[in-house]
């Protein structure tokens, strides 16, 4: 059995590190509920709910929001679609090239993405495509495609084959196979797919940064970004807008967590 | 190929090609085109040069692009080697003992891989700001001495940063290794304790052999993080100061969009995308090995 002092020990170490993992979220939150600090002095004690409407203003957090919603539903519809499909594919079909096929899509899952943000950017400037809806969310389509294939293909492989057979035997075609038969019981593998997908399109840094110019397209992170760059008298504000950026991931993951944590977990995990 | 009669062959195509032409265009296209870019010296607006492997040899040569992957290195220690070593304390500890709250642990350890991390930049930012919390905090213990503008300290930029790679990382790895440690059979530890090992026998004879698969994709996920970090520079320290914090994949922007050597930029791209299979490759070659 356990000792006391071995349990005492057990929860100091897991105290110290909570602690160490919420540190900069209190100094976050705790500095966008505080009194702003850039305002009057001597504002009264408790929550300043107010700062998040400053924030909000000030920031125009509403515009970045917005461009993060239609980048981010966008990139999840396409790219959840269009991996089930290929998903389909690769895990209940056999055809000439594979395996080939199915390496060239596992490439996107590692490869990162500055190295094929330089040369886009160019490429898309000389088409006149910079700073457009499709520069920002295409080349995100094709990094979650590459996983979504991969995490689709996966499942696909682990259902029934004898689904599959009697769907066909009974002359139903592949398109209604799929649809009807085999993504019905596949909805947690494709929640766990759209949440993913989402976080990581939401919380993209790197490609709005390059490919746009005009504010109104920024996505929140990189609206928090250039805030961060203008905005310098005082950290109130900052606050509120980092917590405004954060939310409706964190929101997402506080009632969906088992997927974010299986997404995440199994993702890496090939066989 | 023997395939069954009827079982569908070429109408796969169909279903790939949505997905493979979305894909081809804006990864595998770009891919190639960063190869070609990285042969030329070309500052993006007028015609190129030839280069050859100029690009390469100078990331060998060139002192800040040098600098710039020794600090990813430092990175790793930090995003990989000290969260796995946490990871490892942190999930023998939930897996053995009967902790009280553990999917609140979870919860709020696992919380900051769902936060974007420009935010993370931002409150790390202001953690280690000269009027920060972590200097408020050591001014609080009497040890006014040790307080300073971290992000702003040649000597200290780089571990600061480094520091938010660990916070960031160690959750994910916990609640990984704490998957892999709750497959182990109950009957391994319960023959271990027979034996007579103690915790610190048992833990290196049960607990370690069991995890490897995990151990290799915390590191595997870790180490490109570290490889790969950039909205964290960006935000914190733009490489600096001076070039004490220059990482890689900053160097890919700051040299495309800030300094005009897209040439340049393009090879380190392709640099960074061939160390980071290789070393995913290496790592993964290494738990297989340790398997059979």
């Amino acid at each position: 059995m356990i000792s006391r002092a071995e349990r005492v020990a057990n929860y100091v170490i897991l105290s110290a590190f909570a602690a160490f993992a919420l540190f900069p979220v209190v100094t976050i939150l705790g500095a966008a509920l505080g009194p702003d600090d850039a305002g009057p002095a001597g504002q009264a004690w408790g929550p300043h709910l107010g700062n998040f409407a400053a924030a909000w203003e000030a920031g125009h957090f509403g515009t970045y929001l917005r461009s993060s919603l239609a980048v981010s539903s966008f990139v999840v519809v396409v790219s959840v679609v269009l991996s089930i499909m290929s998903g389909y594919a690769f895990g209940t079909m056999r055809f000439r090239g594979h395996t080939v096929l199915f390496y060239l899509f596992m490439l996107g899952i590692m490869m990162p993405s500055e190295a094929i943000a330089v040369p886009l950017y160019f490429d898309l400037r000389t088409l006149g495509l910079i700073d457009t809806f499709w520069s920002v969310a295409l080349p995100q389509v094709a990094l979650s495609v590459a996983f979504g294939t991969f995490w689709m293909r996966a499942y696909f492989r682990a259902s029934s084959r004898a689904i599959v057979e009697a769907a066909r035997i009974d002359g139903a075609s592949t398109w209604r196979t799929l649809w009807q038969v085999l993504v019905p019981p596949a909805r947690p593998a494709i929640v766990t797919l759209t949440v993913l997908v989402f976080m990581w399109t939401w919380n993209e840094f790197l490609i709005p940064l390059i490919m746009v110019t005009s504010e109104s397209l920024r996505t929140a992170p990189l609206g928090l970004a250039f805030f961060q760059g203008q905005y310098t008298s005082g950290f109130t504000l900052l606050a509120a807008g980092s917590v405004i950026v954060a939310t409706p991931v964190v929101v997402f993951y506080l009632f969906l967590q088992r997927h974010f944590v299986r997404g995440l977990l199994q993702g890496a995990v090939r066989e | 190929m023997g395939r069954p009669p009827g079982e569908p062959g070429r109408v796969a195509y169909l279903y790939l090609l949505p997905a493979f032409v979305v894909y081809a265009v804006f990864l595998l296209y770009p891919i190639g085109r960063a190869v070609q870019i990285s042969l030329y010296d070309w500052d993006g607006l007028t015609l190129g040069r030839w280069a050859g492997l100029d690009n390469y040899t100078a990331i060998l040569s060139d002192e800040r692009l040098r600098a710039g992957f020794g600090h990813a290195l430092v990175l790793i220690v930090f995003y990989a080697v000290i969260p796995l070593a946490i990871g490892l304390t942190l999930a023998a500890i939930l897996n053995h003992a009967k902790v009280r709250g553990l999917g609140f642990f979870r919860t709020v350890v696992f919380l900051p891989q769902v936060v974007a991390m420009v935010v993370v930049a931002v409150a790390w930012r202001r953690v280690y700001a000269p009027d920060g919390t972590l200097n408020a905090l050591l001014g609080a213990l009497g040890l006014d001495g040790l307080t300073r503008g971290w992000l702003g300290d040649h000597t200290f930029a780089l571990p600061a940063v480094g520091v938010v790679g660990t916070w960031f990382e160690s959750g994910l790895v916990t609640v990984l290794l704490l998957a892999g440690m709750s497959r182990v059979p109950m009957e391994l530890y319960e023959a271990a304790r027979l034996d007579g090992a103690g915790a610190v026998r048992e833990f290196f004879a049960v607990t370690l052999p069991s995890v490897r698969g995990e151990i290799a994709v915390a590191l595997t996920l870790t180490v490109i993080a570290a490889l790969r970090t950039f909205d964290l520079v960006y935000v914190t320290t733009r490489g600096g100061p001076g070039d004490s914090t220059s990482v890689p994949s900053f160097e890919v922007y700051h040299r495309a969009f800030g300094l005009g050597q897209v040439g340049s930029a393009a090879a380190i791209g392709v640099t960074l995308t061939v160390v980071i299979f290789a070393i995913s490759f290496a790592i993964n070659r290494l738990a297989d090995k340790g398997t059979t």
